[in-house]
C-alpha cells in the first residue's frame, strides 16, 4: 500500500476554458455586448455600417477601368448588368495629369528623379543610421531641385549657391578685423550678390559655357507636384523660422520680443487664403510690371510665414513645459544662451512638441490645395479641369477618391514617422 | 496703416502698368507666344485633354488670335484663371487676352478699364427642370425650390424675375456648378438655374438627359466675349477683328475646307479683302496679309468652332439660337471688311 498517495503525481491535461470565457465569444461579449445599452448600440451601428457598405463596396469592386468616356463607362456597366459601378477609367486616363499637371510629358522623369532625390536628401534628417556625409547632399539638394524642376541654365542655381560662399568668405575675411562687421557683411553681401550680381553673371557665363537643358515655366508646374513642392519647402523652412520666432518671443530684448509677438499674432489672426490672395493679387499691383517675381516663390513665402507662426506657438508650448530647473542646470554648467538652447532646452522642447509639429506639417501639406483659388492648377483644380472635358463631364467621386488617397498616403506616412520618432526619443523608462 | 502710402504705391504701380502695356503686340511677338487666360474648366468652353492640349470655344478665340499674330494656332500658353483672379491677371499683364466666359457689363468695361473686343457668345440665364414636374414655362414655377449659386448675378436676376412675376420661391444656396448638379439630381431642389450654356452642359452629363428639360424662358442677358486692357487700341483691334473675321467667314461661306481654294482669288471682293488677296487689311493691323486665311484654315470660321465645341452635334448640344448669323435670325453680325 505504500504506493497509495493522496497527492496527484501527474498533471491533469489542460482543458480549454469554458466556451464563454475565451476566444471570440469572450471578445465579443467584453467588447461589443457588455450590457444591454452597448448591445443595442452595437446592433444599430452594425446595421448602419451594412447599409453604407452595401452601397459603396459593390460600387467600388465593380469599378470599370476601360473606356474613354463616362458614357462608355455607363454603357459597359449596363452591358455587364451591374447596378452601380465606379468609373475608374478616368483615373487610368488622367492619373499622370493629376500628379504632374501641365508639366511637359517628356520631362516627367526629371520630376520623378527630383522626388527620389528628395528622399535621399531627407534620409539623414529622418534616420540617424544613415551616413552623416549625406548632409552634404542635403545642403545641395534645394539647388538641384530647382535645376531639375525648372530646368534652364545650370549656372542660375550654381550662382545662387555661390551666394552662400560669398557670405562665408565675407565673414572669414572681415570677422578677423571686427566680429560684428563680419556678421553684418555675411548677411548683406550675399543679398547684394543674389539681387544684382548672380543673375547677370549666370547669364554671362551661360553665353560662354552653355550648360543646361529645357526650361519649364512656373505656370506649367501644377497638379500634385505643386503641392509637394510647396509643402516640402514650407515644412523645411517653417521649422527653423518657427524656432527663431519662439525664442524671440521669450527673449529679454524688447524690440526682438515685440517684433516676434507682432508677427506671430498678425499672421495667426489672418486666414491663409487671405495671405495667398495678397501674394497673387496685391503683389501683382504693387510690383512694377515686368517684375519676374515667381508666383510659386510668392506662395512658398506666404505658406512658410503662415505655418512658422503656428510653429512658433507650438514650440513655445514645448519650452513652457520644461521645468525651470533645466534652464538653471544650463546656467550652473556655465553654458551660454546658445549652448544651453542647443544642448539642453531645444532637444527636450522639440521632443515634447513633436506630435503638434507634425500636426502642423500635415495641416500645411493639406492647405496647399488652397492655391487652387489663386489660379494655380493643383490636383484639386485639375479634377474640375478634367470634368470640363465633355468625355468626363459629370464624374465626381472617382476623382475625389483618388485625390484623397494620394493625400492620405503622404499624411499617413508623416503621422507614422512621428510616432516612430516619439518612440525612439522616449527616454523616460516607465 | 498709412492709407496715402498704399494709394501712392497703387498709383505708381498703375501708372507703370499703363505705360508698359502700350504695345502688347510687340511684347507678344518678342515672347513668341500669346498668353491667354481661360476658365478653370467649363465643358465646351475650355478644358485640357489627356495630353494637356486645350480645347473649347473660348480656347478657339485664343488660338485664332495666336494664328493671326504668328500663323500658328499652337503659339499660345493657356492660364486657367478663377473668377476672383481673372481681372487682376489681365490688368497686371500676366495674360494678354482674357477669353473666359466673361459677361460684358458697363462697370467691367468702364470702371475696371477693360475693352471688350466683341460678343463671342450670347448667353442668358435659364431654368432646368425634371420633365415629371410637368412644367412647360418658367411662369409655372411659383413656390418652387431653386438651386442657385450664391454671390452671382444669376441670384439677383432670379430674385428680380420672380418679383416682377409676383411668384414665390425658396432658394437652395450652392457654391459651384458641380455642387449644383449633385443637389439637383439628388432632388434637393425642383429647379436648377444658371447660364443656359452651362445648363445644357449639365443636362448632357445626366444618365437620362431626356427626363429633364431646359425651359424656354431666358431671363437675363449674358453677352460673353474676349477682353483686353484699356489703352492699347492696336491690340484691341487685332482681337476684335479676329473675332469679326471668323463671323464674316461664316457669313461669306468661307470654311477651313475651302479657304485654300478661295484664297487663290474669287469674284467676291469682300472674300478677297478678308483673305488678303486684295487690299492691305492685314498690314493695317500690323499683321501679315494672310492673317485671316490662317485663322480660317487652322481654327475654322465661327460656325465651325461653334459646331465643334458646343453645337448640336456635341454632347452639350446648344442650338445656334441667338448665336446664329443675323442672316439666319441670330445676332452674330460683323461690320464689313472694307
Amino acid at each position: 500500500m505504500s504506493n497509495l498517495s493522496y497527492v496527484r503525481t501527474d498533471m491533469l491535461p489542460e482543458q480549454a476554458p469554458p466556451a464563454g470565457q475565451s476566444g471570440i465569444a469572450l471578445w465579443l461579449r467584453t467588447n461589443l455586448f457588455s450590457g444591454w445599452v452597448n448591445s443595442v448600440v452595437t446592433v444599430v451601428v452594425l446595421v448602419l455600417l451594412y447599409k453604407v457598405l452595401a452601397d459603396i463596396l459593390p460600387w467600388f469592386w465593380n469599378g470599370i477601368w476601360v473606356g474613354d468616356s463616362l458614357t462608355e463607362c455607363r454603357a459597359i456597366r449596363d452591358e455587364r448588368g451591374l447596378e452601380s459601378a465606379a468609373c475608374f477609367s478616368v483615373i487610368r486616363e488622367r492619373w499622370s495629369q493629376l500628379l504632374f499637371g501641365f508639366y511637359p510629358k517628356h520631362l516627367y522623369w526629371r520630376a520623378i528623379l527630383a522626388l527620389v532625390l528628395l528622399f535621399v536628401a531627407i534620409s539623414p534628417i529622418l534616420f540617424d543610421r544613415v551616413p552623416r556625409k549625406l548632409f552634404m547632399f542635403t545642403a545641395v539638394y534645394p539647388f538641384l531641385l530647382v535645376f531639375l524642376i525648372w530646368g534652364g541654365s545650370i549656372w542660375g542655381p550654381l550662382m545662387a549657391m555661390a551666394g552662400f560662399g560669398v557670405g562665408y568668405l565675407a565673414y572669414k575675411v572681415i570677422a578677423t578685423q571686427n566680429a560684428l562687421l563680419g556678421l553684418i557683411a555675411a548677411f548683406i553681401l550675399p543679398v547684394i550678390w543674389w539681387i544684382f550680381i548672380a543673375g547677370p553673371l549666370a547669364g554671362a557665363i551661360h553665353s560662354v559655357v552653355p550648360i543646361g537643358w529645357e526650361a519649364v515655366e512656373s505656370k506649367f508646374i501644377s497638379g500634385f507636384m505643386i503641392s509637394v513642392i510647396i509643402g516640402v519647402s514650407g515644412i523645411a523652412l517653417s521649422l527653423p523660422l518657427g524656432i527663431v520666432l519662439a525664442l524671440g518671443r521669450q527673449s529679454d530684448m524688447f524690440i526682438v520680443r515685440v517684433m516676434c509677438i507682432g508677427f506671430i499674432e498678425f499672421v495667426r489672426g489672418v486666414p491663409l487664403i487671405t495671405l495667398l490672395f495678397v501674394a497673387q493679387l496685391l503683389l501683382n499691383y504693387f510690383l512694377p510690371k515686368g517684375t519676374n517675381f515667381d508666383i510659386i516663390v510668392r506662395v512658398m513665402i506666404m505658406v512658410t510665414l503662415f505655418s512658422a507662426a503656428y510653429m512658433a506657438e507650438t514650440i513655445r508650448g514645448g519650452l513652457a513645459a520644461l521645468p525651470r530647473g533645466q534652464y538653471e542646470a544650463g546656467d550652473s554648467l556655465g553654458l551660454n544662451y546658445w549652448q544651453a538652447q542647443q544642448l539642453i532646452i531645444m532637444p527636450q522642447a522639440l521632443k515634447i512638441s513633436i506630435p503638434s509639429i507634425v500636426g502642423i506639417f500635415i495641416g500645411l501639406f493639406k492647405d496647399t490645395t488652397l492655391v487652387a483659388f489663386i489660379s494655380i492648377s493643383d490636383i484639386l483644380a485639375f479634377t474640375n479641369l478634367i470634368r470640363a472635358n465633355t468625355a468626363w463631364n459629370g464624374i465626381y467621386w472617382e476623382l475625389f477618391i483618388f485625390v484623397a488617397f494620394v493625400f492620405w498616403i503622404c499624411c499617413f506616412s508623416m503621422s507614422r514617422y512621428s510616432m516612430y520618432l516619439e518612440r525612439k526619443l522616449q527616454t523616460d523608462h516607465h | 496703416m498709412n492709407k496715402s502710402v498704399i494709394f501712392g504705391v497703387l498709383t505708381v504701380a498703375g501708372l507703370a502698368a499703363g505705360t508698359a502695356s502700350a504695345a502688347t503686340l510687340d511684347d507678344v511677338k518678342a515672347r513668341g507666344k500669346l498668353n491667354c487666360g481661360v476658365t478653370t474648366g467649363l465643358a465646351g468652353f475650355a478644358s485640357p485633354d489627356a495630353n494637356g492640349n486645350w480645347e473649347g470655344f473660348d480656347v478657339d478665340v485664343c488660338r485664332a488670335v495666336a494664328t493671326a499674330v504668328f500663323g500658328d494656332p499652337n503659339a499660345v500658353d493657356f492660364t486657367p484663371l478663377t473668377s476672383a483672379t481673372r481681372f487682376s491677371a489681365l490688368a497686371s499683364g500676366e495674360v494678354d487676352l482674357l477669353s473666359r466666359i466673361t459677361t460684358w457689363t458697363f462697370s467691367r468695361d468702364v470702371d475696371l478699364k477693360f475693352e471688350f473686343a466683341g460678343i463671342a457668345f450670347y448667353d442668358g440665364q435659364g431654368f432646368l427642370v425634371p420633365k415629371e414636374l410637368g412644367v412647360s414655362s418658367a411662369k409655372d414655377l411659383d413656390g418652387a425650390t431653386v438651386c442657385i449659386q450664391t454671390g452671382t448675378t444669376t441670384e439677383l436676376n432670379l430674385a428680380d424675375y420672380f418679383r416682377t412675376n409676383k411668384m414665390e420661391y425658396e432658394p437652395v444656396p450652392i457654391e459651384t456648378n458641380a455642387e449644383g448638379q449633385q443637389q439637383y439630381l439628388a432632388g434637393a431642389c425642383d429647379v436648377y438655374t444658371t447660364d443656359s450654356s452651362a445648363l445644357a452642359a449639365t443636362r448632357a452629363t445626366f444618365e437620362n438627359p431626356d427626363e429633364h428639360v431646359v425651359l424656354p424662358e431666358i431671363i437675363s442677358k449674358e453677352p460673353l466675349g474676349p477682353l483686353v486692357r484699356h489703352g492699347d487700341n492696336q491690340w484691341g483691334d487685332i482681337v476684335r477683328w479676329t473675332l469679326n473675321a471668323m463671323i464674316t467667314a461664316e457669313e461669306l461661306g468661307v470654311t477651313s475646307a475651302n479657304v485654300g481654294e478661295l484664297a487663290g482669288g474669287t469674284d467676291n471682293p469682300e472674300i478677297n479683302r478678308l483673305l488678303g488677296t486684295d487690299g492691305n487689311l492685314g498690314e493695317q493691323l500690323g499683321l501679315s496679309a494672310d492673317w485671316a486665311k490662317n485663322i480660317i484654315s487652322s481654327v475654322g470660321n465661327y460656325g465651325e468652332s461653334f459646331a465643334r465645341n458646343v453645337g448640336s452635334e456635341t454632347p452639350i448640344g446648344i442650338a445656334r439660337g441667338l448665336n446664329g448669323l443675323w442672316t439666319e435670325g441670330g445676332l452674330q453680325y460683323s461690320p464689313p471688311f472694307r
